[in-house]
């Protein structure tokens, strides 16, 4: 007899609430302990329809494919040839996305650039200016202007092969940058024209524009600067997606970044990270329906982030319609980040490999999320720059292997008409039909 | 004197022909005619060089200066003068919103008023404004001076880290962590050489200083409120 049911009623089993799980709770006795919302790095780790819930068909006897190691399958890509004298030609369709020194070390900046550039692709700057080291490594660096202007000056912005307008990040829509005071060093302090060791707050919106009428102003005066030279892309967060592509073409983009709601942020609220935006999936066919509205599908060139992991995943963003994609989680762990090598490390910060993302806090055991000189020592840039470049070329190799088994000779050419989806949210976000079916929710001719 | 007309050879020429003058031109006198409200005139320019705007300008005259001396002659759009690194602003009739936006260096110099958000997000540049200036002005003001011979709008110095504020009029109110501060010596000799070189003519000895009050530099919960 079970001492707690002593009169012999049995007992049922120790049951977990789906409503308040242990995460939750965990978060409830967080809050109730500091009175201050959780700030953390990263992007929204719920589970959200994801290129996961597509899958490529593949040649058959309608199609056929082309030969894996003899036929061509191009990847090259030129983002901004609309407006600018000098547009930006690419190798491969997977860029780096921007990220700050100041969220980074100097050498993590480093190794992004020689890897980006190995690979033969951009590597973008972030909040907190550009670093001479980091232009020096990157054969196409993307100057961003972000609502901050932290380390904003003409000679950066003529140095730029691109600039980078940014509006929003998939990780936060509406909610602008942190980098608290342990990150701190005096180079960011210097930067960033403000005194060391104080929290530094990222405006949320540019302090000189509001709207799309402005912001034509605002492409125009930047190209006057740099002499109609340079592209200019405007990026912004998965919320509108048909909306905010719309305004930025008719305000003169060369280039729209759209971020989705998985995309990483170096630091910020996290119930922002999990609860505001739309996931990447969703956000790709409105903006190609925008661009296509106005004409200007593949004028424009649609660059999609957010959650990128594989060949497949650019494989997939390409058939959906985007020119290239942008990678910044991931080619973080390309560097070694959240690498279970320093699981002793990460266990004492009391997280694990995989799952630390506690980035503003400048204590990464890898090296790379980091101000602090003993653990920045850690990291080796070359090494670094060698396995992105790697990686790169993996995700590359993939997206061909892909294109061809799919029968097309360039990434580009991959279409929606070569994908299904798994479930019927996937169907409805991406418009392609339900696997073994013909129809999507919101095909045009059906009564759903 | 070179003159360039606007209204004949459109902004780009315009902009080309400003930036295509070095450290060392001796072409250093230009005059621009016709601006009639153009955005972006004489935007990016980096040489010793004095231009004159005749008319009213659009957004971001002067943009991202450098070194120039630029004279408007009529009242400027909004973003004048925005992420000036350098050189000299100065405005003969009113300026519109975010004046000196970003500014890193130089002075920009306004004889008449100065709308909302005068000097958001300053980060060096000093800014004399003869008259009013409007709300939110100095919004996370960074560093660098705001000197005001008139008014200042509600919510001066929102947010701002280590800018200097000097009004001689009425603060309408200060914003979030923004306080009233005491004029010491050094203040009041600074004012004297920046009111020379904005060419105005004031006592020191009547401005009042306000700054942060640093409280809202590093999170602390008990502030929450202010934020
Ligand atoms: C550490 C880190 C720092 C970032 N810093 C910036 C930044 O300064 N500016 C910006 O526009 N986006 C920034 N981002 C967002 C990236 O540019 C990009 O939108 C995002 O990482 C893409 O999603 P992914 O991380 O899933 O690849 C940052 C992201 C990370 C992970």
């Amino acid at each position: 007899m079970n001492k707690h049911t002593p009169n012999g009623i049995p007992h049922t089993t120790p049951r977990q609430s789906a409503t308040f799980t242990q995460d939750i709770n965990s978060d409830i006795r967080r809050a109730a302990a500091t009175g201050i919302y959780d700030i953390r790095g990263g992007g929204a780790k719920r589970k959200v329809p994801s290129f996961d819930d597509l899958l490529f068909m593949g040649a058959s006897i309608s199609r056929y494919p082309l030969e894996g190691y003899r036929e061509k399958c191009e990847t090259n890509v030129t983002i901004g040839g609309l407006h600018a004298e000098n547009p930006i030609e690419l190798d491969i369709p997977v860029t780096i996305a921007g990220m700050s020194f100041g969220a980074l070390s100097g050498p993590a900046k480093e190794a992004l650039g020689r890897g980006a550039s190995a690979a033969g692709t951009s590597t973008t700057t972030g909040d907190g200016g550009m670093t001479p080291e980091e232009r020096g490594h990157s054969k196409k660096l993307v100057y961003q202007y972000l609502p901050s202007r932290y380390g904003m000056n003409p000679d950066d912005l003529r140095k730029a092969d691109a600039i980078e307008i940014v509006v929003g990040q998939g990780a936060k829509p509406g909610g602008g940058g942190m980098l608290l005071g342990q990150k701190i060093s005096d180079r960011v302090a210097e930067m960033r024209n403000l005194p060391k060791g104080i929290d530094q707050r990222s405006a949320c919106r540019h302090p000189d524009w509001t709207g799309p009428d402005d912001l034509e102003i605002k492409i125009l005066e930047l190209r006057e600067i740099t002499g109609w030279k340079v592209p200019i892309y405007v990026k912004v967060a998965g919320a509108r997606p048909y909306y905010d592509t719309t305004l930025a073409v008719k305000a003169g983009a060369d280039a729209v970044v759209l971020d989705g709601m998985q995309g990483g942020t170096a630091a910020t609220q996290d119930v922002f990270i999990e609860h505001v935006g739309q996931p990447t999936l969703a956000i790709v066919r409105p903006a190609v329906k925008a661009l296509q509205d106005l004409g200007m599908h593949r004028k424009v060139s649609l660059i999609l982030s957010g959650g990128i992991r594989s060949g497949a995943d650019v494989a997939k963003a390409m058939a959906l319609g985007a020119d290239a994609v942008a990678i910044g989680t991931a080619a973080l762990i390309a560097l070694g980040d959240n690498d279970p090598k320093w699981e002793a490390e990460y266990n004492a910060l009391g997280t694990t490999a995989g799952a630390y993302d506690d980035w503003h806090e400048g204590k990464d055991p890898a090296g790379i999320t980091t101000q602090d000189p003993e653990l920045m020592a850690r990291f080796d840039p070359i090494e670094g720059g060698r396995r992105l470049k790697n990686y790169l070329k993996v995700m590359t190799l993939e997206a061909q292997t892909i294109a061809r088994a799919c029968g097309k000779n360039h990434l580009h050419n991959l279409e929606p008409e070569d994908l299904v989806a798994l479930t019927m949210e996937a169907a409805a976000m991406a418009q392609v039909p339900l696997a073994g079916t013909d129809w999507y929710p919101g095909k045009p001719g059906t009564s759903y | 004197m070179q003159t360039l007309d606007l209204s004949e050879i459109g902004l780009r020429e315009v902009n080309k022909a400003l930036h295509a003058q070095s450290d060392d031109t001796n072409q250093t006198a230009w005059t621009i005619e016709n601006a009639r409200g153009s955005h972006a005139i004489a935007c990016g320019l980096d040489a010793p060089i004095e231009v004159t705007v005749k008319g009213s300008t659009g957004y971001y005259c002067g943009g991202m200066n450098k070194q120039a001396t630029i004279n408007v002659h009529g009242s400027a759009g909004p973003g004048t003068g925005e992420n000036i690194m350098s050189g000299k602003i100065v405005i003969e009739g009113d300026a519109s919103q975010y004046l000196g936006a970003t500014g890193h260096g130089g002075l920009i110099v306004v004889k008449g008023n100065a709308s909302s958000r005068c000097g958001i997000s300053m980060k060096g540049v000093n800014i004399v404004v003869q008259g009013n200036i409007g709300h939110m002005s100095a919004f996370m003001g960074q560093s660098g001076n705001l000197v005001v011979l008139g008014d200042a709008g509600d919510a001066l110095g929102d947010s701002c880290y280590e800018a200097r504020f000097f009004v001689r009029g009425e603060v309408k109110s200060l914003g979030a962590d923004c306080e009233k501060k005491e004029m010491r010596p050094e203040h009041i000799e600074f004012l004297k050489e920046i009111l020379a070189e904005a060419g105005m003519d004031a006592d020191p000895s009547e401005f009042t200083r306000y700054g942060s009050a640093r409280n809202l530099y590093n999170f602390d919960v008990d502030n929450a409120g202010a934020y």
